[in-house]
């Protein structure tokens, strides 16, 4: 699915969040959008996944959606925002619940989605007992339950720890080698950018515009090869340039404020 | 290097000591025991002063003269029909209390029309002394049950209110956010996400309208009332029959803990994901 965004702006109340916003994403696309905190990133994928309405502009979408789609466009939660009362099992059940399935294909959605993350043997715990890593794989398989044709995640992976966080990167990699699920990726970590996007979008300082969009040449099975590293190099240079600029005036202005 | 060199030079100096702890206090200790002696020496030190004569037995009657008391209460039956006219008071008015109560909390907690409605008027009778509309019910239903459960009912509604309304307001807004980017009914919403994200407080609240419950049964009872705790406990004050009064008085305490250990265990089994 594609996804066009065009001269989108919002406003809460009288402070000016986005402005004029113009994106394209393509079919299969997985983009990076960082920036400065407050910048109005988290607002730009509550727009585009339809949970929050723009004040200016429009967001469509475009293209076929696969079969056994339930929900084209989900998120993926930084907090998770997994029900504390029910099973890892029944926290995947809960997206599933509304839509008319054969039991047996809802059970083989469910069991797909936990194997696939490893989650099998823990079907029945209670979110209290994962660790962060284990949850945010439970919100990973709610997510891939509905098979959707595009991801929203927004800074997925900042509630974890830097190992946990390696491990999850792997986990998308893979999930994207699968199936080619167009993404719209929100972090402030430079590393995931860099390892999962096919390109990264800069967003200035509230109110947020593109300042930059960098296109990462290398295809993301060969990142981690020594020939690609000449090239990452010079990308992180850049993007990291680009954003301490931007959070050196924001820090700035708050302090002004 | 020569091999002879201590790894840690400290090791082997003189100014080697072990660390000292400082790390204690300022945490909780169990002390199993510690309640129960105390209760024990307490009723230990009541019981003495009253044989010792230091406290009249007509105004302090000894812990073991309410325990003949309460086993005379027993076995003449009059316990258990005075428990069970203040058990049933309490069951119904607490029960249409806090139906009404959640009801009128839920419409306030979703939708902000009955909420911009809801709001004043509660704030306006919430802090009204229950009690004090007793009589205004007697002449609206007459001396009998329904005033009593009118009066509890109605001093159990408008804490359940409040419970139930900012019991709604805490359901953390990110799960009915996610509830909605997965296409979810608004009654799915309800049912999965905001019934079982307000529970917690609603049993919270139980806890407070419980207690409401237990004094205005007794309040009521001794207003008007043939039978029942409070009305028994203000015959033995009226008789000066002390031990009597204290054995009443002991039953309501029980009453009081045996609903409250209800309680616990509901939510502990209900609320087992916390
Ligand atoms: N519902 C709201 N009402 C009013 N202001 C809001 C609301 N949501 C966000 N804001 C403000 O809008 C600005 C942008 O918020 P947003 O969450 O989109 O930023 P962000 O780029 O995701 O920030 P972060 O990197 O901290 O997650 C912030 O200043 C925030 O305080
Ligand atoms: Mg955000």
């Amino acid at each position: 699915m594609r996804l066009l965004v065009s001269d989108l702006t919002h406003r809460y109340d009288d402070l000016t969040v986005l402005d004029g916003i113009d994106l394209a994403l393509a079919e299969g696309e997985i983009l990076a959008v960082i920036g400065p905190s407050g910048c109005g990133k988290s607002t730009l994928l509550g727009i585009a996944g339809g949970i929050v309405a723009p004040t200016a502009g429009s967001i469509r979408v475009e293209g076929e959606v696969p079969d056994g789609c339930l929900n084209p466009i989900t998120f993926i939660f930084q907090d998770f925002a997994l029900l504390p009362w029910r099973t890892v099992e029944d926290n995947v059940a809960l997206v599933l619940e509304h839509h008319p399935l054969p039991a047996a294909e809802r059970r083989e959605r469910i069991e797909a989605g936990l194997r696939g993350m490893g989650l099998w043997e823990f079907r029945k715990a209670l979110p209290k007992q994962l660790s962060g890593g284990m949850r945010q794989r439970v919100g990973i398989a709610r997510a891939l339950a509905v098979r959707p044709a595009m991801l929203l995640l927004d800074e997925p992976l900042s509630a974890l720890d830097a190992q946990t966080r390696e491990l999850l990167m792997d986990d998308f990699l893979e999930l994207w080698r699968r199936e080619k699920t167009t993404a719209l990726y929100v972090t402030h970590n430079l590393d995931e950018a860099l390892r999962l996007a096919d390109r990264v979008c800069v967003l200035s300082r509230r109110p947020g515009r593109i300042r930059e969009m960098v296109t990462i040449e290398e295809p993301r099975e060969r990142r981690q090869e020594p020939s690609a590293q000449a090239h990452l190099a010079a990308v992180r240079e850049r993007l990291w340039h680009l954003m301490k600029a931007e959070a050196q005036m924001a820090d700035r202005e708050i302090a002004r404020a | 290097m020569p091999d002879s060199l201590p790894v840690n030079p400290l090791v082997n100096g003189v100014s080697a000591q072990p660390v000292r702890f400082r790390g204690g206090g300022f945490t909780v200790k169990r002390h199993p025991w510690a309640a129960l002696a105390a209760f024990a020496a307490l009723l230990a030190v009541w019981e003495g002063a009253s044989r010792l004569g230091l406290a009249s037995p007509l105004f302090l009657p000894p812990p073991s003269a309410v325990g003949r008391a309460l086993a005379g209460m027993v076995t003449d039956g009059s316990l258990w029909l005075n428990l069970k006219a203040s058990l049933g008071r309490i069951a119904v008015g607490w029960v249409l209390g806090t139906l009404g109560g959640m009801l009128v909390g839920f419409a306030m907690g979703i939708f902000s029309t009955a909420r911009a409605v809801g709001v004043p008027l509660v704030s306006a009778f919430f802090p009204i002394p229950k009690i004090a509309l007793l009589p205004l019910f007697i002449l609206w239903f007459g001396i009998g049950e329904p005033s009593k459960f009118a009066t509890i009912g109605f001093g159990v509604f408008f804490p359940t209110v409040i419970a139930t309304c900012s019991a709604i307001d805490s359901v953390p807004r990110n799960l009915i956010r996610m509830a909605q980017s997965f296409g979810l009914p608004w009654r799915s919403i309800l049912r999965s996400i905001v019934l079982p994200g307000a529970l917690p407080g609603i049993l919270a609240g139980f806890r407070i309208t419980a207690s409401i419950a237990l004094i205005l049964v007794v309040a009521a009872e001794m207003i008007g009332a043939e039978y029942g705790i409070g009305a028994f406990v203000l015959m033995a004050g009226n008789l000066m029959q002390t031990d009597t009064l204290l054995a009443g008085v002991l039953v309501l305490s029980l009453m009081g803990l045996a609903i409250g250990t209800v309680l616990s265990l509901l939510e502990r089994r209900l609320l087992n994901w916390r």
